[in-house]
């Protein structure tokens, strides 16, 4: 397993766009794992508020007086959790969905049929309408995004086992007395995991900007506050605009959101590259 | 007492076009010990009468008949009773070897995985089995070789892997499809050295197109055309005397024979010639043959043929 690693990591660090994309991620990671210890003051503690951009706070105080800085950097850690935590949770919903549907033809035309339904419904409205009726917190949040990010992996997910099930070595484990589970766990999973990883790249993309937006527009957990939950402060400030404030309040947190969206997106068409030869020769930057 | 005896078989599948008549009304014997081939053109039902064996036709597929192996009838079996006899009882030995072997595991894990299904071992105990497996398919530094994928493997250590397969849970009867299928002649000569060696204890039938492999391996041989047997007999007794004038045809098509093809096609199982199967490609075909189906009589002791010139 470890070997496979090496090979894997080999080939990857042969895409530039993915080692920026990976180093970014990794500045990001490391600076929510390490935020108290990075972070220059506590995000609660109040000092002076709208406080401009100076030694002691490097990006000022906001209104209420907590450091921006340090604000920043803990809602690094609650926007990577949230999103973490969701694609995972939808990967595993997806991946398990699409297996059985695509394995076992008596419940494909059911979950099809659902995965349908949640494809079709327009997502970000409903998972508006769906976060204004629920209290705001970290989990619910997690859980609309899992709700609604699961149907497109499984449908990838089970059009692949539908050609994977037919492919001799299969039949193979068949002829040895492999029972289903055992075939679809041992022989049929490892050959969708790639598949799966390059699914909860993209997943992860869609979710932070989703959370980005819930929290902007006042939906997000007021008590964990995320990138997003920092725009919507900054935004209901009266004068953002008109000063100069949202220099340093609302271009942080925006760039931050954008370069984790930029990541995601390079290490997904890095590992999509990998995962599927054909798109090889097709090289950006 | 026969290890595998096969009653009336019938193997129908429905499609679209019609009803694909694979295998019709077939009776054929195993002796413990013994190998048997089963010799035929592409397309005459050879793999699903192996298949049929293994019940692994899809679900769709009309099996009559009876398929009796040590005194039990397969058809007749639950899935899981049959799932155990598969790989630990009977086990088949794929064609094309390439596409067998599942790309993204280890040849040694997934030679392990069919000993761990049926052996009470643990993955260690398995792995080393299955290395030892491997060693007695003569592969070179096994140890080595079982934590490789099958892709760093040639087409011919494919093939020994395969063999390695089927043979790890010691089944008493193994069925090979066309095991030597698309390797090169010297590495044929080799897997079916192998085959001859690794089989003795054991009952096999052995399904090729190459006569050679058969006459090499095969104690008796049975000829398969259009989902009917029209011969069987001794090795040695049909490769000097065939009778049937299809074998006869099959025999002188060889390159070393002269390299006469058979007139004609082979038919559609699905839309079969009334009579005997062969007459619209037989030489000796007279008015009877086209309206009368000729049954398979023995003719001398062990010594069965279909067809109207003998009898």
């Amino acid at each position: 397993m470890t070997e496979d690693l090496i090979v894997f990591l080999k080939k990857y660090k042969t895409s530039r766009i993915g080692l920026i994309g990976l180093g970014i991620l990794i500045f990001f990671v490391i600076t929510a794992v390490f935020a108290p210890y990075i972070a220059p003051y506590d995000p609660d503690q109040r000092y002076k508020s709208t406080e401009h951009p100076n030694s002691a706070h490097l990006l000022g105080t906001n209104q209420v007086g907590q450091d921006i800085l340090s604000e920043l950097i803990y809602g690094t850690r609650v926007s990577l959790f949230i999103t973490l935590f969701a694609s995972i949770v939808s990967a595993f919903i997806g991946t398990s969905l699409g297996l059985i549907a695509g394995y076992f033809k008596r419940f494909d035309f059911f979950l099809m049929r659902i995965v349908d339904l949640f494809l079709t419904i327009p997502r970000l409205p409903l998972i508006i309408i769906i976060a204004a009726f629920m209290r705001p917190s970290v989990w619910n949040l997690i859980f609309v995004f899992a709700l609604f990010e699961w149907s497109i992996t499984a449908r990838i997910i089970r059009s692949e086992v539908l050609t994977l099930k037919n492919r001799p070595y299969v039949d193979a484990a068949r002829m040895f007395g492999a029972r289903d589970f055992h075939i679809l766990g041992r022989h049929i999973l490892p050959n969708v995991v790639p598949l799966v990883v390059v699914q909860l790249v993209l997943v992860s993309r869609y979710i932070i900007l989703a959370e980005s937006g819930l929290s902007f527009i006042g939906l997000g957990d007021p008590t964990a506050k995320s990138w997003g939950m920092m725009l919507h402060d900054a935004f209901e400030y009266p004068t953002i605009f008109i000063s100069d404030i949202w220099m340093w309040w609302m271009l942080p947190a925006g760039l931050c959101i954008v370069f984790t969206i930029l990541s995601l997106t390079f290490i997904g068409y890095a590992l999509e590259e990998l995962v599927n030869p054909r798109l090889r020769r097709m090289t950006i930057l | 007492m026969s290890i595998l005896k096969l009653t009336h078989l019938k193997v129908h599948f429905p499609t679209q076009d019609g009803v694909v008549k694979a295998v019709n009304t077939v009776d054929l014997e195993i002796a413990h010990g013994e190998r048997l081939g089963l010799i035929g053109e592409t397309g005459c039902g050879k793999t699903v009468l192996g298949m049929s064996v293994m019940r692994l036709l899809q679900l769709a597929t009309k099996v009559e008949g009876k398929i009796v192996y040590k005194g039990r009838d397969i058809l007749r079996l639950s899935e899981e009773e049959m799932r155990k006899i598969r790989g630990k009882e009977i086990a088949m030995i794929l064609q094309n070897p390439t596409t067998s072997l599942n790309p993204v595991l280890k040849v040694g894990d997934q030679i392990a995985e069919a000993i761990q299904l049926h052996q009470g071992l643990n993955k260690r105990e398995a792995r080393e089995k299955a290395v030892e497996m491997l060693e007695s398919v003569k592969i070179s530094s096994p140890e080595k070789r079982a934590s490789e994928y099958p892709h760093e493997f040639s087409g011919g250590m494919k093939e020994r892997a395969m063999i390695a397969m089927a043979l790890a849970c010691n089944p008493s009867l193994i069925i090979a499809d066309e095991p030597t299928k698309g390797l090169d002649v010297t590495i044929k000569m080799q897997i079916i050295k192998l085959m001859k060696e690794v089989t003795k204890q054991k009952s096999m039938l052995f399904i090729t197109h190459d006569l050679g492999a058969a006459a090499e391996i095969c104690d008796n041989i049975a000829v398969m055309y259009a989902g009917e047997l029209v011969e069987y007999a001794k090795t040695t007794d049909i490769f000097k005397n065939p009778m049937h004038p299809y074998t006869r045809g099959f025999l002188n098509s060889l390159p070393g024979m002269g390299l006469k093809p058979i007139r004609g096609m082979s038919p559609s199982l699905i839309d079969l010639p009334t009579g005997c199967r062969f007459y619209p490609r037989c030489d000796h075909a007279s008015a009877k043959c086209k309206i009368e189906h000729p049954e398979m009589v023995e003719i001398k002791n062990g010594y069965s043929v279909r067809c109207f010139l003998y009898t």
